[in-house]
């Protein structure tokens, strides 16, 4: 860990000066779950850390027009079991408890998850190239370990994955990342949050340099009463997703009406396709209905030496997610988010 | 039988002892739940130094420049450490082994040589005045190297695979073939023909190895490390410095878990005590994590297996070859295939163990070493030809059960196999398991149930004991052994208690302390049988002489008793049939003018016993898988383990050994995996958040069954160890339960889902 | 950041004030000290534990303001006026064990001990929290704290034995 100045922002607007006049050599300090770590591996080499956790971000509130606002600053926990998330949004609240361990979340704010970076092996260990840490040096997980690594939207120069759990519910919940910056406040839609590798695998999300989250805004969801999140990881907790999916339908009967499906560990972002989504549109909600789905899903994703069968692990879990989702959220039996068949 | 008996030298009944056999809890309990106990990283002392290991990019190579001059610049920074500057150590390889290396290896010296030998060896140690000064330099240290080509690969060097040409403690080779396995299999109803692997695997113990190197005024050290063998620690300090053993104490009151990864003396041992001898001053040197990775670890393993049984479901032919990685310098050996040819009755067989070097560190013993890697691939095989037979693969199992040791030709000392075949099935409920895969569901999720044995040797060691009775009548018993969470301070105590007649809360056990009497390394699941067996002699001994002191007091208090009519309990001597007469030890001290009674013993292994017989603890496992079919994903969520261990001193603390001896085994079915990139040479996930080992969640039922053993031949106490038994056989039974789940055979470990998709 | 700097920069440390274990204590901290490294080698309070130092195995955790958190990754300097207590904390000193501490003894819900202070720090976070009924819940809820040792049916066992107590501690 290099040494670093540290100060404390008392308040949005010095918060964001204190980041300008760091002239990059700053960084935002939040729960820390994902920084410290990084400055002990020596991936992060701040010259100053910006605490932001003093900030008024820490609310849940009721928006007008019927969201509901997450403050940047609340923690992952607060937010999985705010009782208007979990009613509202069981989808989101049962992400976030799939992910990292209780004593995570509890320190792990909402701002900081959008914003975790990569688990690829190689980003993690200073001794190895690359591209992602060190632009220009090389991607040894394309020929190397890749399991952790993406099989959707990768490029020659970088196929690691978003690691969250949270932003992949928050996707097809077509959240708006609200920020603040030097420049004023502006929206982001989730799904303009995060980027994909192509030639420039350090750029992660379109955030300009000095803007800082102040919010997670949630629209009303139609999709409460049929919401999942299918998890599947290489041990029971605390562990990453292999490949996880947030589904939500909403149903006429029988029928669906409107889906929402986003997809985790398998790309740079939260993997979304509309499209896909409304193959389902006036379809019942039975498995042959959702089997293009998961094949439009994963069209045109490339498997490397250790990941492909992300593949066919992936629709096969958007199948599950799907048939969990007609049963009905009350219906999944749910042990702090691990999904189970009722 | 009384406690009498054992007075001269018989094992004792369980029944009769007033300790032994009864669940007690830990002596040392209270100390590790308060936090009160330290462990070596934690004896902090004033003015105390830290080290920072800077550990290689790549596996091979030299190193060309290291910037140690401006990071030595840097304020706070006391010193940095590399191959240019380090002073000299001994120069003889000899002097770098130590009692558990291979006899003939070059073991490795840090900072030694320009010349790497592994990925993430140890390449510089930044000391500095706080342990950030050090951690934050250690961050700006620049190695360059010139690279030269790596083979880190065994599947694509196994045609370098040559025969063990070195020895070591604890390896028996291979047995000469008996019978004609070829020409058996050829002829054979039934046969099965395949090649399993298991990759690297990593100790890792929760705590890090560390070393708290304290520099007294008069240059002696004072050493806290984290190890499995304190003396081990201080003969190898000693003859790699040069330095006397009365000048270096190593100490080590609490483990934070070994698994063999502490046998050896550790590298940052060697950093900490070559720091702290350049600087005259007290250093503390920490691995981390990702350091706890670099280096002993449970070797790369591909094992090919051919087997074939007669059309009655007979064993007539096997077959074991194994290849198991081991660095270029030292050959590390461990006994994989000779199980192949103990575990059942066959007049065929045919064992080859050979090793391939590749440019790693050298790996080590890691829990049950060699029998977890040979009797997963050997059982799941016999699984496999057992379907071949239409048999069972429990009744299969009793059917070839081996009723003498055929390796050695000779009789076991005791084994209740059978009786673990019966009592882990019924408790397991495995009668009607249908044959066939596939069989079982549970809502949607498919079902399997697996079985296998497991078997381990069981080893006895010199140790020696020290007793000390004081006027109080208080017992001071100790050796330099140590407890690395298998609670040898509370069973030391017990037998202490049990054997001298003091009660349990007035003995104390001190271990740990290279000053203390000899011990061996604690390893093997030998401690019972070594310092236990020594712990009874002495306090036989120290009974012997109480109850000589007293017939010379005046006033005869046991009125004339002989040995064969007296009690020793709760601190007295007792006329077994008139208990009024009867003397406390602090009396017989007294009337002896004694202030404290002082004895000392050396335990021999009964090798004369032991050399006419075969000597193993068993086990029967049983588990069940549930599957999702859709997704691969896999629960253990039932196992059921009768182990046949002898005599169970303390079944409170055996049962812990192998509850977590089960976990480890459902960890190696089913999580752990060093991820190897070949390209670079080295271990990628190198964390405790890639690599993976079991969360709480992962553990469901887990049952434990100890089948009583008579064994007057292993050792004086009739125990055979708990440490290793429990983890032998539970990948196979997982694996077997997979099979019978999901009809895949899964040849490769860990089973991860993929492999089921 | 290049070693020019790095010479440059003398270490800023700062003053916090953190109640540990009831005790108030103003401490000068640089900004990098974690709150495990300033409680094992500068307290001296090493019952809390370093498995990973990055939030891998919940060794080191404590309760921050009542609620399990991992010390590894929390940075002193940032507490400022916070609560913490660790292992050595949970019983007041000198009187008998907490009622987990002592169900961790009975129930033999360790081994070498290692992550036995982060797993009972752990166990009473999470009953605080709330949200475990069941042995599952447990499983699940507890799965931030590794044991190496694999002692985990011994720790379910010993957290539901003290779950009552443990509830009434912190009800009063
Ligand atoms: C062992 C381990 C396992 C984990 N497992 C999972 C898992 O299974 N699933 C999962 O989803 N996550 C997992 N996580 C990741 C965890 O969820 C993230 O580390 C956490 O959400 C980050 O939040 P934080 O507040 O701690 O962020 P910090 O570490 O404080 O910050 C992360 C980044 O975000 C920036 N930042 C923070 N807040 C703001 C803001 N308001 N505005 C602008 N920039 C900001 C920081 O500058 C920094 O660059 C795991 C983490 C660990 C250590
Ligand atoms: S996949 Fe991306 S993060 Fe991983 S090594 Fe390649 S460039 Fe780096
Ligand atoms: S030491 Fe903090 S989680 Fe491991
Ligand atoms: S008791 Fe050893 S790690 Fe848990």
């Amino acid at each position: 860990m290099i040494n670093f100045a540290y100060t404390r922002a008392t308040g949005i607007a010095d918060a964001i000066k204190e980041k300008v006049e760091a002239n990059g050599g700053g960084q935002f300090l939040a729960g820390g779950t994902n920084l410290v770590d990084l400055l002990k591996e020596n991936v992060a080499r701040p010259a100053r850390l910006i605490d932001i956790n003093r900030l008024p971000l820490a609310a849940v509130e009721p928006m007008s027009g019927g969201g509901l606002r997450l403050g940047a600053l609340v923690t992952n926990a607060d937010t999985a079991y705010h009782p208007e998330v979990q009613r509202r949004y069981p989808m989101l609240s049962r992400a976030i408890l799939a992910g990292a361990s209780a004593q995570l979340r509890n320190m792990a704010t909402n701002g900081g998850n959008l914003l975790q970076r990569t688990r690829c092996y190689y980003f993690y260990d200073v001794a190895t190239p690359c591209n992602k840490r060190q632009p220009g040096s090389g991607c040894p997980a394309i020929r190397g370990q890749n399991r952790v690594c993406g099989v959707l939207g990768t490029s020659a120069q970088c196929i690691a994955t978003h690691p969250s759990d949270m932003c992949v519910a928050l996707a097809a919940l077509e959240a708006v990342v609200r920020v603040s910056g030097p420049q004023g406040e502006r929206s982001i839609p989730i799904a303009e949050f995060h980027t994909l590798p192509s030639n420039t695998p350090h750029i992660e999300n379109t955030l300009s340099p000095d803007e800082l989250i102040t919010s997670i805004d949630l629209p009303e969801s139609p999709y409460a009463a049929h919401s999942v999140y299918t998890k599947v990881r290489d041990r029971a907790s605390y562990a990453f997703a292999l490949v996880s999916v947030a589904a939500g339908l909403e149903l006429d009967g029988d029928t669906i009406k409107s889906t929402r499906l986003a997809l985790g560990g398998v790309a740079h972002k939260p993997w979304r396709l509309p499209a896909a989504e409304a193959l389902l549109t006036g379809k019942p909600a039975t498995k042959e209905s959702f089997l293009p789905v998961a094949e439009a899903l994963f069209a045109g994703a490339q498997g490397y030496e250790h990941n492909a069968f992300k593949i066919e692990l992936g629709k096969r879990a958007v199948v599950r997610a799907l048939t969990l989702a007609a049963k009905g959220t009350a219906a999944i039996h749910d042990v702090n988010g691990q999904t189970a068949d009722a | 039988m009384s406690l009498l008996k054992s007075i001269l030298g018989t094992a004792v009944n369980t029944d009769a002892a007033e300790h032994l056999g009864k669940p007690t809890r830990r002596v040392d309990g209270p100390a590790k739940v308060t936090g009160a106990a330290k462990y070596a990283a934690e004896f902090n002392v004033p003015n105390l130094a830290y080290g920072v290991i800077v550990s290689s990019g790549v596996a091979r190579g030299t190193i060309t420049s290291i910037n140690a001059a401006e990071i030595e610049a840097i304020p706070g920074v006391l010193k940095v450490l590399t191959h240019e500057n380090a002073p000299k150590t001994a120069w003889l390889d000899r002097s770098h082994r130590d009692q558990i290396s291979s006899k003939g290896g070059s073991p490795f010296r840090p900072l030694y040589q320009a010349e790497l030998q592994y990925s993430a060896q140890p390449v510089a140690l930044v000391v500095g005045e706080t342990f950030e000064i050090a951690r934050f330099a250690a961050s700006l240290v620049r190695v360059e190297y010139d690279e030269k080509p790596h083979e880190t690969d065994l599947h694509a060097n196994q045609a370098a695979a040559h025969p063990p040409t070195d020895n070591s403690g604890g390896y028996t080779p291979a047995p000469k073939p008996r019978g004609d396995a070829e020409s058996a299999f050829e002829k054979a109803a039934f046969r099965v023909e395949a090649e399993y692997s298991q990759p690297s695997e990593f100790h890792n113990p929760m705590e890090s190895y560390a070393s708290t190197c304290v520099y007294g005024e008069d240059g002696k050290l004072t050493i806290y490390q984290k190890t499995q063998g304190v003396q081990n620690c201080q003969a190898y300090v000693c003859s790699v410095f040069g330095l006397s053993k009365k000048d270096v104490q190593v100490i080590s009151p609490y483990v934070g878990g070994g698994f063999g990864s502490g046998l050896r003396p550790t590298y940052e041992l060697y950093l900490a005590v070559m720091a702290a001898t350049a600087l005259k001053h007290s250093v503390r040197v920490s691995m981390t994590r990702q350091q706890m990775f670099s280096f002993s670890h449970r070797p790369e393993a591909v094992q090919q297996i051919k087997l074939a049984a007669n059309g009655d479901g007979l064993l007539d032919s096997v077959t074991h070859h194994a290849f198991e990685e081991t660095s270029r310098k030292e050959e590390f050996l461990e006994t994989v295939v000779n199980w192949s040819g103990l575990l059942y009755t066959c007049p065929n067989v045919s064992l080859v163990h050979q090793l391939v070097n590749l440019d790693v560190a050298s790996p080590e013993s890691m829990r049950a070493p060699g029998a977890a890697t040979g009797i997963f691939a050997f059982e799941s095989a016999i699984d496999e030809l057992a379907y071949q037979a239409k048999t069972d693969p429990l009744e299969f199992r009793r059917k070839n059960y081996a009723e003498k040791d055929q390796n050695l030709d000779k009789p076991f000392s005791s084994k209740e196999l059978r009786a673990c075949y019966d009592q882990a099935s019924e408790r397991f409920g495995w009668q009607g398991r249908p044959l066939e895969p596939r069989s079982l569901r549970k809502g949607s999720d498919l079902i399997g149930w697996g079985v296998s044995t497991g078997c381990w040797e069981a080893m006895q060691q010199k140790a020696e004991v020290k007793a000390v009775l004081t006027a109080d009548g208080k017992l001071t018993v100790s050796s330099a052994t140590s407890d690395i969470g298998t609670g040898t301070y509370t069973v030391m105590t017990m037998i202490a208690a049990e054997f001298s007649g003091v009660a349990m809360e007035n003995v104390s056990f001190e271990l740990g302390d290279s000053s203390l009497v000899y011990s061996p390394v604690e390893g093997g699941s030998w401690t019972v049988a070594s310092v236990g067996s020594a712990v009874k002699s002495v306090c036989e001994e120290l009974r012997a002489k109480l109850f000589k002191l007293a017939g010379k007091m005046d006033g005869r208090p046991l009125g004339g008793a002989e040995l064969a009519d007296v009690t020793f309990v709760n601190g007295e001597v007792r006329v077994t049939k008139d208990p009024v007469k009867s003397v406390t030890y602090a009396e017989v001290l007294e009337a002896a003018g004694l202030d404290k009674l002082e004895l000392d013993t050396t335990e021999q292994p009964q090798l004369i016993k032991r050399a006419t017989h075969g000597c193993y603890s068993h086990s029967a496992v049983f588990a069940e898988v549930s599957v999702d079919e859709d997704l691969g994903t896999i629960h253990v969520t039932r196992v059921v383990s009768a182990i046949a261990g002898g005599r169970i001193l303390n079944p409170m603390a055996a049962r812990s050994q192998i509850l977590g001896a089960i976990v480890w085994g459902i960890s190696m079915a089913m999580a752990e995996e060093g991820l190897m990139d070949h390209g670079l040479g080295r271990c990628m996930n190198h964390s405790y958040a890639e690599y993976h080992v079991p969360v709480n969640a992962d553990i469901h039922d887990i049952e434990v069954i100890f089948v009583p053993e008579h064994d007057e031949i292993v050792n004086a106490l009739g125990a055979k160890g708990m440490g290793e038994i429990g983890i032998v056989g539970v990948a196979s039974a997982v694996a077997n339960a997979v099979w019978h789940a999901t009809g895949k055979r899964v040849r490769s470990l860990p089973i991860t889902l993929d492999k089921l998709l | 950041m290049n070693l020019a700097t790095a010479n440059a920069s003398p270490p800023a440390t700062q003053f916090v004030t953190l109640t540990i274990n009831g005790q108030q204590r103003h401490l000068e901290v640089a900004p990098w000290t974690t709150l495990l490294d300033l409680l094992r080698e500068y307290l001296d309070l090493t019952g809390t534990k370093k498995g990973c130092d990055h939030g891998q195995c919940g060794a080191c955790t404590v309760l921050l303001d009542s609620k399990r958190v991992n010390s590894c990754l929390v940075l002193a300097v940032a507490k400022d006026g916070s609560q913490v207590t660790t292992i050595e904390g949970l019983a007041a000193p000198g009187s008998e064990l907490h009622p987990m501490q002592q169900a961790f003894v009975d129930c033999d819900a360790f081994q070498c001990g290692y992550c036995t202070p982060g797993q009972i720090c752990s166990a009473v976070g999470m009953i605080r929290e709330g949200h475990a009924e069941t042995a599952d819940d447990i499983r699940e809820l507890m799965s931030g704290n590794l044991c190496r040792c694999g002692a985990y049916p011994n720790i379910v066992a010993a957290i539901e034995k003290a779950m009552d107590a443990t509830r009434a501690r912190l009800s009063v």
